[in-house]
């Protein structure tokens, strides 16, 4: 027994993201054909020959027919998955697995939500599922907002400091996302309007919390032997690595909400696939998860970006803006872009995918592209209950 | 008549909030008066303050109770039995009946009198949330409140039923028909008037039955809906002291009064004193009681005068939006849906009786209850684990401003219980602005919210007080 990966057996050679964004004049399907024309366009390739399909979405669609009707697959299997907002790269983890056990030579994964139909701010419960009515009723942001003065007070930092280091990773994410052409928020934003915005839950502004947005990103892979068939810059796959909690966070009185564990445990298994043993210098740069701003700033230390306790003190020396060591969420992250669930994942993969082929504009081109790794992050339900996906993509084999 | 029946425990339950009488008058130029009155929380109906009240009263007693009869004015479900959910709430057994006896202010009291007559150890629970229209002597002058009294006999008799009476009359005094909010009363002086009479007469009666004088009755408690009818009957008994009926801080509270004006008496009282309780409500009502020896060691979970004593003002604003007078801008996200029966009726364990499951060889504590342990991972082999009179501390907490909530904004607590389990849970009662980490909790029964017609019952904390 034992989780192996499947470091550099198989590779990305193209992907497609649309712009994220309110499209009150576009539904799903419109937003599906466009990133996945882009992805078949980039690389040469027909929807036919693409041997199997993989389509995240969250609350788009329940079938693969949500994909296999816009795009008129005809005779082609077709695979919805999702698992909160690590769908779309789930998506692409589970048609990586396919081509790796030699079931098909390509596969296409396609991620895509649209929110914005639904007349509500905020993402709206997926689930329709009946209940019992004891089940919670308090918003994501409510309980990412609970991890803000519990980190505070085990490592000693003031809510007037807090606030500062908050405010530096939206900031620092906005500041990226006027970079690209694709975000949805396209606007620098000062830390003095994000430390005044109006509260949205406990001491979370408007600005810690992502955007809501219609979306949709895809990705075409093969076999690694098989990938410059297709193109010079393919991006090998090093690790794929997928934690499901097991929801005792809520349950344990020892859980603290100054971690995720299921996150640590997912970044540890993904470098171990991918043979990292300093990811804070191995990687070239990291999308992740930045749903509520107490989350990147705790992610920050349980993928190892930064020691326990000190991730905040590294989040006010830049380590992790777009000039830094070790930039995060270069495109802007779910900040900049929102989040529409089953691309979000797939979005990440995309700049992955241009910074590390060394497209990404000038204006927000990482220093450290050389290194050669990227890894994109999701997490999904709440603190003490989640899921959480890693991967890691590089240039070079080996 | 026989000193052998009589009151095991009682208890009243005063929910938190105060309206000052004086901002009435400040909003509409008119209406409300002196003093104050309580007010049940947007997420309290008859049925949760029927279940705090009954919680305490079980909580001062060994006794268990082999019945519950519940009377209230306003009822939370027509058609479908409300005591079900007290039964449920209390996690009483399935081989106990549960009965409503709603509809009439003058049932609680009438609960009372038959349980003690019968051979049953019933739980009178009688609760009530009144109202009126906005300036009206009913919205000012009455109050919400609760009450639960466990009746039985037997060494834990705390007061001895020695006597009694009772008048019934018909006539239109006060009414209300179903599914109006507005009471409505004939001109005051007609009901005085015939009220007098019926209580001149049951109150000789009354006294003859117990074979005492009015010189000999040690404390004497007159109630009712009609207050000029209750002080002019209290002025014509020739007793030596009436019992502060609590309107000035309580209001008047129908159904539950006469229970709670009852239990704050006992709460007060010493061996071998004679207690009047009266009302008069279609008709007059008259039980004399003579307190036991056993009454110097009872203990009351919770006094009537603590709850009086721990209270906070609520804005008149947030009073009319509770009692549906006027409509307030709710968050914009979706309603919730209706619970579902079945899903309902296999967790009926921990939604109505809050039990949660423990480990049987780690001990460790799951909330809701679990199968599979979070620690060993053992498979049914859970015991399970009330959780409902267990303390907690506030581990973290946040404020939703944009989750949906009748009452806007949400706040939600990581609790941490004595006995090791933990549970995200929705605090009620508090002012968000003294809210700490390492504050105190305790459990409380709440309604969530009402979809389709259908009341969610769970639990959510509250700040310990008193």
């Amino acid at each position: 027994m034992g989780s192996h990966g499947i470091k550099d057996r198989v590779a990305i050679i193209s992907m497609g993201c649309t712009p994220f964004g309110e499209h009150w004049n576009k539904g799903a399907d419109d937003l599906m054909i466009e990133s996945t024309n882009e992805a078949f366009a980039n690389v040469g390739l027909t929807k036919n020959d693409i041997d199997a399909y993989w389509l995240g979405t969250a609350m788009s669609g329940m079938s693969g027919l949500t994909l296999s009707r816009p795009l008129q697959l005809v005779g082609k299997p077709v695979t919805h998955v999702i698992n909160h907002c690590a769908t779309g790269s789930e998506a692409l983890r589970n048609a990586a697995y396919a081509v790796a056990s030699g079931a098909y030579d390509t596969a296409m994964a396609v991620g895509v939500e649209k929110v914005k139909d639904s007349g509500y701010q905020g993402l709206v419960g997926a689930s329709h599922a009946p209940t019992d009515g004891t089940n919670r009723t308090l918003t994501a942001a409510a309980m990412f907002a609970m991890c803000a003065p519990a980190y505070g007070k085990r490592y000693g930092v003031s809510d007037a400091e807090m606030r500062e280091v908050l405010a530096h990773i939206a900031q620092k994410n906005h500041y990226n996302g006027a970079r690209n052409s694709r975000a949805q928020f396209r606007k620098e934003i000062s830390t003095e309007t994000i430390c005044n915005a109006p509260l949205m839950a406990g001491g979370l502004g408007v600005y810690d919390c992502s955007g809501v947005a219609d979306g949709s990103a895809s990705a075409i892979i093969c076999r690694a032997e098989d990938a410059h068939k297709y193109t010079d810059k393919p991006l090998y796959v090093k690790a794929l690595s997928f934690i499901a909690g097991d929801c005792s966070g809520n349950a344990d009185p020892s859980y603290d909400y100054t971690s995720f564990p299921e996150i640590y445990m997912a970044g540890q298994d993904a470098y171990k696939q991918a043979g990292i043993t300093n990811p804070r210098e191995q990687l070239a740069m990291a999308e992740v998860h930045d749903c509520f701003t107490p989350a990147e700033l705790l992610i920050m230390e349980d993928l190892g970006f930064a020691e326990r306790g000190d991730a905040w003190k590294q989040v006010m020396d830049g380590t992790f803006d777009l000039v830094g060591d070790l930039p995060i969420n270069p495109d802007g992250g779910l900040k900049s872009f929102g989040h529409p669930v089953g691309a979000s994942g797939l979005r990440m993969m995309f700049e992955a995918w241009l910074q590390l082929r060394g497209e990404a504009p000038p204006e927000r081109t990482i220093q450290h592209a050389d290194r050669g790794l990227a890894l994109t992050h999701n997490l999904g339900g709440y603190p003490g209950e989640m899921v959480s996906f890693v991967g890691i993509y590089g240039n070079e084999l080996g | 008549m026989s000193g052998s029946r009589g009151i095991i425990a009682a208890a009243g339950y005063v929910p938190y909030r105060r309206l000052q009488r004086g901002d009435i008058a400040k909003f509409f130029g008119s209406g409300g008066g002196k003093g104050t009155r309580a007010v049940a929380s947007y997420d309290e109906d008859t049925t949760t303050m029927g279940v705090e009240a009954a919680r305490l009263a079980l909580r001062s007693t060994s006794a268990t109770p082999d019945a519950v009869l519940f009377a209230t004015a306003d009822p939370a479900y027509l058609e479908k039995t409300n005591a079900n959910t007290i039964h449920a709430a209390l996690r009483l057994d399935a081989n106990l009946g549960a009965f409503d006896m709603g509809g009439a202010v003058r049932s609680g009291i009438g609960a009372l009198a038959y349980a003690l007559r019968s051979n049953h150890n019933a739980l009178v629970v009688a609760s009530d949330k009144r109202s009126g229209l906005p300036t009206s002597v009913d919205e000012s002058a009455s109050g919400d409140a609760a009450a639960a009294i466990l009746v039985g006999e037997g060494e834990g008799v705390i007061a001895e039923l020695i006597g009694g009476a009772t008048r019934t009359e018909e006539f239109i005094d006060r009414w209300r028909t179903p599914g109006d909010a507005r009471p409505r009363q004939w001109e005051e002086r007609f009901g005085e008037v015939q009220y007098l009479a019926l209580s001149s007469v049951a109150w000789v009666e009354a006294l003859k039955s117990a074979d005492i004088s009015a010189e000999q009755v040690d404390l004497t408690i007159v109630t009712g809906p009609h207050a000029r009818a209750v002080k002019a009957v209290a002025g014509k008994l020739g007793v030596s002291k009436v019992a502060d009926d609590l309107t000035m801080v309580v209001g008047q509270s129908g159904t539950a009064h006469a229970g709670l004006l009852l239990a704050n008496a006992l709460e007060h009282a010493a061996p071998n004193q004679i207690i009047a309780l009266i009302q008069i409500c279609d008709g007059c009502d008259i039980m004399l009681f003579r307190t036991t020896a056993a009454i110097a060691g009872y203990q009351p979970a919770r006094t009537v005068a603590a709850q009086i004593e721990h209270t906070a003002d609520l804005a008149y604003g947030k009073f009319l939006s509770w009692r549906d007078q006027v409509r307030i801008e709710p968050p914009r996200r979706p309603e919730p849906n209706r619970i579902s029966a079945s899903i309902s009726a296999r967790t009926h364990d921990y939604k109505y009786g809050f039990v949660g499951s423990q480990d049987a060889s780690s001990g460790a504590a799951h909330l809701p209850p679990q199968r599979v342990s979070r620690d060993g991972g053992h498979v049914d082999e859970m015991s399970p684990l009330p959780m409902s009179d267990i303390g907690g501390t506030i581990a973290t907490f946040t404020i939703d401003r944009i989750a949906y909530s009748p009452s806007p904004p949400i706040a939600f607590a990581v609790v941490d219980f004595d006995n090791g389990a933990r549970l995200p849970v929705e605090l009620c009662d508090l002012d968000t602005s003294t809210l700490a980490m390492g504050d105190r909790i305790e459990m409380t029964f709440r309604k969530l919210f009402t979809a389709d017609g259908i009341h969610n019952y769970f639990w959510k904390a509250r700040p310990l007080r008193g």
